[in-house]
């Protein structure tokens, strides 16, 4: 017993070595290295201030840009500090009135109140930070996006397009729109 | 639409399949001491770590010896891991200066991580400091996953040893299976992870001038930093506006990479890989997926040629692969359904081209709903617990999948190691009731399977679930129980099942609306944990131990095949009749109940 002891203290010290040290460091010099870029954050740097990271949503009320996905972080959406989903499970109350409150808001914004509008845009993303939303969540928000800044809606739906990633090598994950730098695109192109 | 999620879920079985052959054979080499292409770099650093830390590798344990190492060394390394975060504010590599863990959260994320669980009572970003993640968590995910194959090895040579006293050395074990093959996959996996956008860095969170400012309002405090509250009791509420947006860094990827492989789970963030920092792009959570089966799907091919017979190792990973395709299509079905209400509300829950549909509360637009319904099975059948969506919003059924998944023991796939020494204990179940069925004498791999082997492996397979419904009964009574429930109805009972389910079986994932970093939670869950883990492991090795020193009988024309399809439906029917039998009731309770109260809902 008192032989195991020993051995698995110095058995431990040794693997701290290895594998709390040794291994993170090496992983960090060569991500570093290779992708400095996405090892620091995948940051949108303007003007010498950060405006976001590629990665993270933001939260947006304004009609003239796309908004996000609902986020549950608290005490504010898109908490970066705070990563959370809703946890609301599928009969509860709350969940159905959350989203019948994001409905309305975004039927009285200018939605169109005949269709109903695309599962994501009303309701939680899993981390509250989710940067994307479905090609279907964007379009349905272009007329009020183009209305809002007087742009064409082609030409808006082909800035939409130039944000839109489909799927990963064709066939993984599913096709999607990065909020913030279409919005940033947008700011940029009509200020 | 359909087409895309038969391909993606076929893709990745497929992959994971073919994956077994080759990880398993070089596996099976490492442990039986034969040099492989790594040893130039690794040996020199293997024969290193026995010289500092005194081990004689020639030497050889009888099974008590060997769990008195491995109970030993798990415990010295929940000695560190509590007091690393008890004392993290004092340590350096703490960017973000925060202070001590509370004792009750320090004891359970200690024995969590000690006992390969990885429940996560804790918010990484916001409670644990750098270091604590490196040395402490980081430590725990290899050794715990280390000392999972290194038990599983130990019973696989009980059946290929014949008349011998000893089952190997456990600090032998442990090493090659930290150097040779979770290391080596691990650096692998964490630089691709960066190159998809996975965080690895040491510099301080990043400060973001957001392009829209945001009103909220929080929960005033006064002057003695607690929260005032107005005449009716209710905290008084201030508005606030901001265009800061914080954004936590670290050394993720590292992390994230042993966190799949060793089948741990526990995130470096608080919602795990649902955050685009953990999980970036589809392509890093399908190689994230790929992690969180690959090593324990190889094992089953490793047991086959270290047992002189791959056949045995392919019918065991047979039975597991369907179990699980299985159970991943009535998780697929159930989320893609979507839920009725949202419908009702005004969503459109309709998959197309251009939107996933179905039940997107809790999910990821870049995983949509197929992966996230293919990550929930995958990691519940491995005793992973990792997530990439939040199972409490998950519909009912395709909540119950992850959910009855870890309550089947954590054999299909299960945890590195653990999950196939568990499958191994229900195969020599399924042989003694075909032996009783048609009057043959029970063997498997020339073993006969005795009195005490049996008594062994009932202790291993009726354990847990005892601790899971014994636990759960326990807190749905008491009140510091039920004021965890975060959802009204069956489904707060729910989220309590799945908490001890996930507990009792060193799973680790969660309803994470219950509030379980709570002493009650804390204390319950970090007991279920502890008794799952080593009271399978001690059987375990006494089993490994008795047929070690018994005789190997040649099979004769009396000798039931164990490798051949009847023996595989044999193995599934054991497994899913025990799961089924013993957690039905409870079940209808909560997820089959909630189910139709959805369907009814007006």
């Amino acid at each position: 017993m008192l032989q195991a002891t020993l051995q698995s203290v110095r058995m431990l010290v040794v693997m701290t070595v290895i594998l709390g040290v040794a291994y993170p460091l090496l992983v960090t010099g060569i991500g570093q290295a290779l992708f400095a870029d996405q090892a620091n954050g995948s940051l949108i740097v303007e003007g010498g201030k950060v405006r976001g990271s590629a990665l993270i949503g933001q939260p947006f009320s304004d009609p003239k840009h796309f908004w996000s996905r609902a986020s549950a972080t608290s005490p504010m959406p898109y908490n970066g500090g705070s990563s959370s989903g809703s946890n609301q499970g599928p009969t509860n109350p709350a969940l159905k009135e959350a989203v019948e409150g994001r409905v309305k808001a975004l039927r009285e914004a200018g939605g169109d109140a005949a269709k109903p509008i695309p599962v994501d845009l009303v309701t939680a993303s899993g981390s509250g930070l989710d940067p994307h939303l479905s090609p279907a969540a964007a379009e349905y928000q272009l007329a009020r996006v183009a209305k809002a800044r007087g742009m064409g809606e082609d030409s808006l739906r082909a800035l939409v397009a130039k944000h839109t990633e489909g799927r990963q090598f064709g066939f993984l994950g599913e096709p999607r729109v990065n909020v913030l730098t279409l919005n940033m695109a947008l700011d940029a192109a009509r200020p | 639409m359909i087409s895309n999620l038969v391909v993606q879920s076929l893709f990745y079985v497929v992959v994971l399949i073919a994956l077994a052959k080759p990880l398993g054979s070089f596996m099976a080499r490492v442990f039986e001491g034969e040099r492989t292409f790594l040893h130039p770099v690794l040996g020199p650093i293997e024969r290193l770590t026995y010289v500092v830390s005194g081990v004689d590798d020639k030497r050889e344990m009888r099974w008590t010896e060997y769990a008195v190492a491995a109970l030993v060394f798990n415990f010295i390394g929940f000695l560190a891991v509590y007091a690393l975060q008890r004392f993290q504010g004092m340590l350096p590599l703490n960017p973000a200066e925060l202070g001590a863990v509370s004792p009750d959260s320090s004891f359970n994320t200690a024995t969590s991580f000690v006992t390969n669980t990885n429940w996560q009572g804790y918010g990484g970003e916001s409670t644990l400091s750098y270091l604590t993640q490196m040395l402490a968590l980081a430590v725990q995910n290899f050794v715990s996953a280390a000392t999972g194959i290194a038990v599983l090895i130990a019973l696989i040579r009980g059946f290929a040893r014949r008349e011998t006293a000893t089952i190997g050395n456990f600090w032998v074990d442990l090493t090659r299976s930290t150097l040779y093959v979770l290391l080596p996959l691990s650096i692998l996996l964490a630089v691709a992870l960066v190159s998809q956008g996975v965080v690895q860095t040491f510099g301080p969170y990043a400060k973001v001038q957001t392009l829209e400012s945001v009103d909220y309002e929080e929960a005033k405090n006064g002057p003695d930093g607690k929260p005032l509250a107005d005449a009716q009791g209710k905290p008084v509420m201030e508005k606030k506006s901001t265009q800061e947006q914080v954004l936590p860094l670290g050394p993720a990827a590292s992390q994230v990479a042993i966190k799949q492989l060793g089948t741990n789970g526990g995130g470096f963030f608080n919602v795990n890989s649902a955050h685009p920092f953990e999980n970036a792009t589809p392509f890093s959570n399908f190689l994230e997926m790929l992690a969180i089966l690959v090593i324990s799907g190889a094992l089953c091919y490793t047991f086959g040629k270290m047992v002189g017979d791959t056949r045995q190792g392919w019918a065991i990973l047979a039975a597991m692969t369907v179990v699980m395709v299985a159970l991943l299509a009535v998780a697929v079905v159930a989320e893609q359904s979507g839920n009725p209400a949202l419908a009702k509300a005004g969503a459109d829950t309709q998959a197309s081209a251009l939107s996933s549909g179905g039940n997107m509360e809790g999910k990821e637009v870049r995983f949509g709903i197929v992966n996230s319904a293919l990550w929930a099975t995958v990691t519940t059948s491995a005793s992973n617990g990792s997530v990439n969506a939040m199972h409490d919003s998950f519909t009912p059924l395709g909540g119950m999948v992850p959910m009855w998944l870890m309550q089947l023991g954590e054999v299909i796939f299960g945890g590195t190691g653990s999950g196939l020494y568990g499958m191994i204990m229900m195969v020599l179940v399924a042989v003694f009731v075909a032996g009783l069925m048609i009057g043959r004498t029970p063997e498997y791999l020339g073993k006969k399977i005795e009195a005490f082997e049996m008594k062994m492996a009932s202790v291993a397979i009726l354990l847990p679930p005892l601790v899971v419904l014994v636990g759960t009964a326990i807190a749905v009574l008491v009140e510091p129980g039920k004021a965890g429930i975060a959802n009204p109805g069956a489904h707060g009972y729910s989220e309590i099942l799945y908490a001890f389910s996930s507990a009792g079986n060193n799973n680790g994932s969660a309803f994470a609306g219950l509030s379980a970093n709570t002493p009650f939670y804390n204390t319950a869950l970090g007991f279920a944990m502890l008794i799952s883990r080593y009271w399978l492991m001690i059987p375990v090795l006494a089993v490994a131990g008795s047929f070690a020193a018994k005789k190997t009988v040649p099979a004769g024309p009396g000798t039931l095949p164990t490798h051949t399809p009847l023996f595989v439906v044999l193995i599934i029917g054991t497994v899913v009749l025990i799961g089924a039998l013993t957690f039905v009731p409870a079940l209808a309770l909560g997820p089959i109940v909630e189910h139709f109260q959805m369907l009814a809902a007006k």
